[in-house]
Parts: C-alpha cells; sequence; structure tokens
C-alpha cells in the first residue's frame, strides 16, 4: 500500500474509532445527570437505577475516548508533521483551551464515579452536570480546530511563509460556528437513537420494563428533538460551505456543471468521465435555494474548479447522500414518536414504534461518520484549504502501512471488546 | 510569556512521571508480586487511585499540546525520528487505559478478568518504559536528520544502550514511585509490613538501574557524567536526593507515609531538575551537533502569549479542581467503587 494512503487511512480509521467514542462520553452525561435529577426529585430507586447503569456506561467511553484521543494528539505529528511544523502555532489555541476542558471533565468525572454517599447529594449532582457542559466544550473547541482547516485564517500566506499569526482570530474562523453548531447536534442525536435503540431492545425482550422505559424516554427525547434541529443546521452549514469550499458542495452534490437555477441531486451514481450522474432524483432549483437562499441564483460546478484542486467526487457524493437520508429517516421516526407522545398515547405501548427505535440504533453513528467523511474527504486535496495540500504534509518516514496495519488490528479488536463489554452490561440489567 | 510556557512545559512532564508514573507503577508492581498477594496490591491501590485515575494522563496531554503549539519544529522533529518508539508507548497507553476500565467496569467478574489483567501489567510495563526510550533518545544525540537509510534515521535514533538503560530506570522509578505511594494506603499493619519489605527492594531496584544508565552512558560514549555532575545546581540536586533517601529509610521505621510520598516525589523531581537543566534551553540534541532549543524554535510571539494565558486560566480552574478531588477521597476511608 502506499505510504500516503496509509497515512490517510489511519488518520481516517483513528478519527473514526475516536469520534464515537468522544460523542457518547460527551452526551451520556447528559442522559445520567437527567435520570439522577429525577432521582433527586422524585426519589424513585428506579432512576437510581438508570443513572447508575449509565454512569457505568459514561466511564467506559470516556475512558477509551481519552486514549483514542491522546493516541490521535501525537497521531497528528506522526503522520502529518509538516502541517502540524505550520498549523500547530495556529490552530493551537483551541487544543490548549480544550486540554483546560478535559481535564476538568476528567476529575469532574472522579467525583462523581466515586461520590456516591460521600458527597453532597446536588453537589454530587452538579459535578455530573460539570462532565458533560466540559465535555460538550471540549467537543466544540476540537471542531474549531477541525474547521480552520476548512477555513484558515488569522495569519498570512506570503512567499511560503505563516506570518502574522492570530492565534484568536484563527480559533474563530468562519467556519467554527457552523461546524460546532451540527457537530453538538449529531453527537446528540446519534448518541440519543443509539441509548434509546437499546432500551427499546430491552422492553421488547420483557425485561425490568419500568427501567428501560424511563431510561428510554429520556434517550429517546434528547434523540428525537435533536433530530429535529439538524436539519436547520444542516442548511447553516450548506450556506457555509456554498460560500467557502465551492468545490466541497459540487462534490457533495456531484454538480458538474456551474449554473443558474441548479438541480439538487438525490441519490444517482456520479459518472466522472462523462460528467453527468446516472439514476438519480433531481429537484429543479433546490440546489441554488439551499446554497444561497434564492432558487435562480448560480451554483459553482465542478468545471469551474482545476482538476488537481477537485475532491474525490463519488466517496463525498455517496457519504452525503448517506448522511442526509439518516437524517431524514430520523426526522420521521421523532414525529411519529411526537405523535404518540402528544396525541396517540397508545401508539407508546405498541411494538412496531419499539422496533422502529431498535432497527434506528445505529442510523446516527452512520450519519456522524458519513458526515465526517464528507468534511475531511470533501476538503481534499487540501490540508489546509487552498494552502497546504495534505501529499505535502505527509511523514517522511516509510513504511507508514504496517503502522496501518497496527493500528487497524487494535482499533478492531478495541471495538469487539467494547461491544462484548456492553453486551455484558445490558445482560446484567436484565439478570 | 515564553518562561511561563517552559515551567508549564517542564511541570507537566514532572506531574507526568509522578502521578501517571505512580500509576504505571500500579501495574508493575503487580507483575513483581507472588500470584496470592495480587488481589489484595491491586485492592489497596484502585481504591486510592481511582478517582483520579483519569486525571493523571491529562498531564501528558498537556505536554503534548504545549509542544505542537509552542515548539512545534522539536515536537515534528521527535515525531519524525522517534516515530517507532512513539507508536509503541501510544499502544501501551491504549491497552493500558482500556484494560484498566475493563477489569473494573465490567458487569460481570469471570474468566474475562483473566484476559484484561495480564493486558494491564503488560501495557503499565511497556508504556514508561518506551517514555524512557524517547526521552534519552532526544537528548542522546544519535537524531540524523541528514541519514538516508531507514536503519540509521528511524532505528538507530533511539535503540541503544543509554536509551534502553533510562527506559528501564524509568521503569523502576514507577514501581518505586507506586510502592511508596501505597504504604499509605494500607489498612492493616500486616500490609502495611508487607509493602515496607517491598519499598526497600524497590529502593535497591532503582540504584542499580540508575547505575545501569551511567555504564550505559559510558559505552555509548555519553558524556553522562560531565553533564550531571558538570554545573553546580546538578551537583546540589543529586546531592539533595541522596539526603532526602537517607531521611527516607528512617522514615520507612517509623511509619510516616506522608513524608515517605513527599520525599519519593521530591528525589524524582531532583531526577528530572538534574537530567533536564544540564541542556537547558536545549531540549533535543542532533547528531549533526545542533540542538533544538526552546528559546530560538518557539513559535510567533502572539502564539506563545496566547498559549501561556491559556495555560494560566487553565490552571486556575485545574488546581483547585484537581487538589479538591484528591483532598475529598484522602479524608475518609474510601469505599468499594461504583
Amino acid at each position: 500500500m502506499d505510504d500516503f494512503l496509509a497515512a490517510r487511512l489511519q488518520m481516517a480509521f483513528s478519527l473514526g474509532f475516536h469520534i464515537v467514542f468522544a460523542c457518547i462520553g460527551m452526551v451520556m452525561p447528559f442522559f445520567m445527570s437527567i435520570a439522577h435529577f429525577y432521582w433527586l426529585k422524585t426519589k424513585k430507586t428506579v432512576f437510581k437505577d438508570v443513572t447508575k447503569a449509565w454512569s457505568r456506561g459514561v466511564a467506559i467511553f470516556f475512558a477509551t475516548g481519552a486514549v483514542s484521543g491522546t493516541v490521535l494528539s501525537f497521531e497528528l505529528g506522526l503522520l502529518w508533521p509538516k502541517f502540524m511544523e505550520h498549523a500547530g502555532p495556529i490552530f493551537g489555541m483551541p487544543f490548549s483551551l480544550e486540554g483546560t476542558a478535559f481535564f476538568i471533565e476528567a476529575i469532574a468525572l472522579g467525583f462523581y464515579l466515586y461520590g456516591w454517599d460521600k458527597l453532597h447529594p446536588w453537589f454530587h449532582w452538579v459535578t455530573g452536570v460539570v462532565v458533560g457542559v466540559s465535555g460538550l466544550l471540549s467537543g466544540i473547541l476540537v471542531v474549531a480546530a477541525n474547521s480552520w482547516m476548512n477555513s484558515p485564517s488569522g495569519f498570512d500566506f506570503v512567499d511560503g511563509k505563516y506570518l502574522n499569526i492570530d492565534p484568536i482570530k484563527a480559533m474563530f474562523n468562519d467556519a467554527w460556528f457552523s461546524q460546532a453548531l451540527h457537530m453538538s447536534i449529531a453527537a446528540f442525536v446519534s448518541t440519543g437513537f443509539a441509548v434509546a435503540g437499546i432500551h427499546a431492545l430491552m422492553i421488547l425482550r420483557g425485561s425490568n420494563i419500568e427501567f428501560h422505559r424511563k431510561a428510554f424516554k429520556i434517550a429517546a427525547i434528547c434523540g428525537t428533538v435533536a433530530a429535529c434541529l439538524q436539519p436547520l443546521s444542516g442548511d447553516i452549514s450548506a450556506k457555509d460551505v456554498a460560500k467557502r469550499q465551492p468545490a466541497k458542495l459540487a462534490a457533495m452534490e456531484a454538480h458538474f456543471h456551474t449554473e443558474k437555477n441548479a438541480s439538487l441531486i438525490i441519490g444517482g451514481i456520479p459518472d466522472t468521465l462523462n460528467k453527468k450522474v446516472d439514476y438519480a432524483l433531481k429537484l429543479p432549483g433546490v440546489l441554488s435555494f439551499m446554497a444561497t437562499g434564492d432558487f435562480n441564483k448560480e451554483v459553482t460546478g465542478l468545471d469551474r474548479i482545476p482538476k488537481q484542486d477537485q475532491p474525490p467526487i463519488a466517496v463525498t457524493h455517496y457519504a452525503f447522500q448517506i448522511m442526509v437520508g439518516m437524517g431524514m429517516l430520523m426526522v420521521g421516526l421523532a414525529v411519529l414518536y411526537f405523535v404518540a407522545l402528544f396525541r396517540k398515547k397508545q401508539w407508546l405501548d405498541k411494538t412496531w414504534l419499539l422496533k422502529l427505535f431498535v432497527v434506528a440504533t445505529p442510523v446516527g453513528f452512520i450519519a456522524l461518520e458519513a458526515g465526517w467523511t464528507v468534511t475531511e474527504v470533501g476538503r481534499q486535496p487540501w490540508i489546509i484549504h487552498g494552502v497546504m495540500r495534505t501529499a505535502d504534509a505527509v511523514t517522511l518516514m516509510p513504511g507508514i502501512a504496517y503502522s496501518f496495519y497496527l493500528f487497524t488490528a487494535v482499533y478492531i479488536s478495541l471495538a469487539f471488546i467494547v461491544s462484548i463489554l456492553l453486551y455484558r452490561q445490558i445482560k446484567y440489567l436484565r439478570s | 510569556m515564553i518562561y511561563v510556557v517552559i515551567v508549564f512545559l517542564w511541570t507537566a512532564i514532572l506531574l507526568y512521571i509522578l502521578l501517571g508514573g505512580a500509576d504505571f507503577g500500579a501495574g508493575i508492581i503487580e507483575l513483581f508480586t507472588s500470584k496470592a498477594n495480587r488481589p489484595k496490591t491491586r485492592k489497596t491501590m484502585y481504591n486510592a487511585i481511582g478517582p483520579i485515575w483519569e486525571a493523571n494522563h491529562m498531564w501528558l496531554i498537556i505536554a503534548v499540546v504545549i509542544l505542537f503549539v509552542g515548539f512545534p519544529k522539536i515536537y515534528t522533529t521527535i515525531s519524525i525520528y522517534l516515530h517507532i518508539p512513539l507508536v509503541c508507548m501510544l499502544l501501551g497507553i491504549i491497552a493500558r487505559g482500556t484494560a484498566f476500565v475493563f477489569r473494573n467496569y465490567d458487569a460481570v467478574k469471570d474468566d474475562m478478568q483473566r484476559v484484561y489483567t495480564p493486558i494491564f501489567i503488560y501495557s503499565s510495563l511497556i508504556t514508561p518504559f518506551f517514555l524512557g526510550i524517547i526521552a534519552a533518545s532526544s537528548v542522546s544525540g544519535r537524531i540524523d536528520l541528514a541519514a538516508i537509510d531507514f536503519a540509521s534515521a528511524y532505528i538507530y535514533s533511539w535503540l541503544n544502550w543509554f536509551s534502553i538503560a533510562v527506559g528501564i530506570f524509568t521503569v523502576s522509578i514507577c514501581g518505586y514511585l507506586a510502592t511508596i505511594f501505597i504504604i499509605g494506603q494500607t489498612t492493616n499493619e500486616i500490609d502495611r509490613k508487607h509493602f515496607i519489605r517491598k519499598a526497600y527492594r524497590t529502593i535497591y531496584t532503582v540504584m542499580f538501574c540508575g547505575a545501569l544508565v551511567f555504564l550505559a552512558a559510558y559505552v555509548d560514549e555519553i558524556p553522562l557524567l560531565d553533564w550531571i555532575f558538570g554545573k553546580l545546581p546538578g551537583i546540589v540536586a543529586i546531592v539533595a536526593a541522596s539526603i532526602s533517601l537517607v531521611v527516607m529509610l528512617w522514615a520507612l521505621n517509623h511509619n510516616k507515609p506522608i513524608l515517605l510520598r513527599l520525599l519519593a516525589g521530591f528525589q524524582v523531581t531532583m531526577i528530572l531538575f538534574a537530567a533536564t537543566y544540564t541542556h537547558f534551553p536545549d531540549i533535543v540534541l542532533l547528531k549533526n551537533g545542533v540542538n533544538l532549543s526552546l528559546l530560538t524554535h518557539q513559535g510567533q510571539v502572539k502564539t506563545i502569549d496566547s498559549l501561556g494565558y491559556a495555560l494560566l486560566i487553565g490552571s486556575l480552574f485545574i488546581l483547585p479542581a484537581l487538589f479538591y478531588l484528591i483532598y475529598i477521597f484522602q479524608q475518609k476511608k474510601p469505599a468499594a467503587q461504583a
């Protein structure tokens, strides 16, 4: 395997692995705090049981997320030293703040996990909330660093030199808000649906029903509300990408030809040779509207982007379709769930609704991974958009393929062990 | 502001060695404990370390972030030429962190523990070993930017007797810190006696491994004696550490657990001081005689300033919370885990 491809794949695997654990570690503490709040308010032990069960999950996912995050902080340099040499001092600000937020999260988690019956009940609860808030904050900060790669700012690039560095301006680059918002909501959607799905399965199996009903409701409400907010934040992101990275938008949509009243292409197989998309559903003018807010405005197509600056079209397009498709499925399920909650209470006891949630367990995470694929692959061939090419950033050391095999093996076995562990947690809850 | 950043970098490394090191040591002494005593060692250790376990490992992240934000050239040079030991260390960190959590949070305690425990123990050994190798390699002058073949660029940059000896020495330090720490956590006289006997053994081991480092330096023609004893502060640090060792032998027999911990921490601080002072501000010594200095290879002024402020503000939040965490859980007898 080519070293450059190996380095990209290793980075993709590491990020793809980390993101799952980071999201759960970020959002589960909120679920846990909600259950904990009900326990303190109502003194119903079922809420305490839910809180404790979830806090074990938080411990497992946080620790796995923390080690995979530590690995990433080294991998940036191990795989992309040229990038880090120049980017580190510019986009380092969010990382140094993230260090603090993450540290606070670790400390608060120590208080929370070991604080039962030792701390004042409400202080104990607050430490749980702090775990969630600082986790969310560190997520936002890391995304701010990523968004700088899409929207580099806070420096002047003159004759290959990076001058007049302003780390604060770099942190608050044009893309940070839309990306951080989209990602934070995505974390709630994916974790909410995953947790709700698992508890729905347990209700269907008929064990410890009261416990799982309470847990299901908290996770399902968080997940479905977030799922309905996500298209709005997606719209902000789409308009932002259209303005800053027309090549990425064009690849997402497999939009080959610059045109006014551009069609939104749903599905289909991009044919890069003949510059057309086969078997796709086309909605005239919708792409123009989504990108600019006006059905007749022009949307830049791939024909305006030099060949060497185009991202891989097929991967970006498919990933985008998957993300949007999964997102829509979740919105649909959310609507059904709201109808059940507010209009048709009898639906809540029907197995078909629970079965739908079981099926939807991985859907949020599939959308999340697909979304990151769009962001990262869609930025190619650049590692810093318009400034540095990914191929120029890769390490000099040969043999990265072996490192890739090694890390892949490690991540696969970790994923395997975590699955066993989760299965056993759930089995333990049944007995 | 650059000095603020350097102080933070040094402190983060020191705290990682002290706190993370004691934590690695927990796994290491489990390895060197007879099978019969293992459960006892484990239980005593984790009741104490559990709550601050995650926090101990944050110091490494802080150090890495300071390096890549403030001193990118140094970070990338290490990343390129010490790629292999770094990967080994990372694998150790992954294996250890996950095995620790798995064995403490698995809902069912059964045969799976037999999988987690060896992983935990051996990764506890491997991680500080490679950490020591990386630290030693950065000053052993074997990193060759002009190397053309794979072995001399990426293998011999770190594979030498001196680095290996420092790796072993780091492992022994971790075991030492853990043993001293655990004495204060024992709940009965038999356990206390047991760990005091162990402490004597680890002290001799550390001294032996320290001697190995000097021997290896001699073999590899690294002027270690000159580095450590060439300047007055180095001599003072080593003499202070030696005196504190004498005090320690006294304290071991007089049941002074807090004093023991302070002394062990002091000794390790002095060792790190003596090892880093001699090169300051240089942090990486290259084969071609050019050194990477914290003062000449720093980022632009605005970067260093904002990094310094971020660290200062961050420590306002972190330090009180961390001390409170340690304080709370040292107060009462720790109960069983959640």
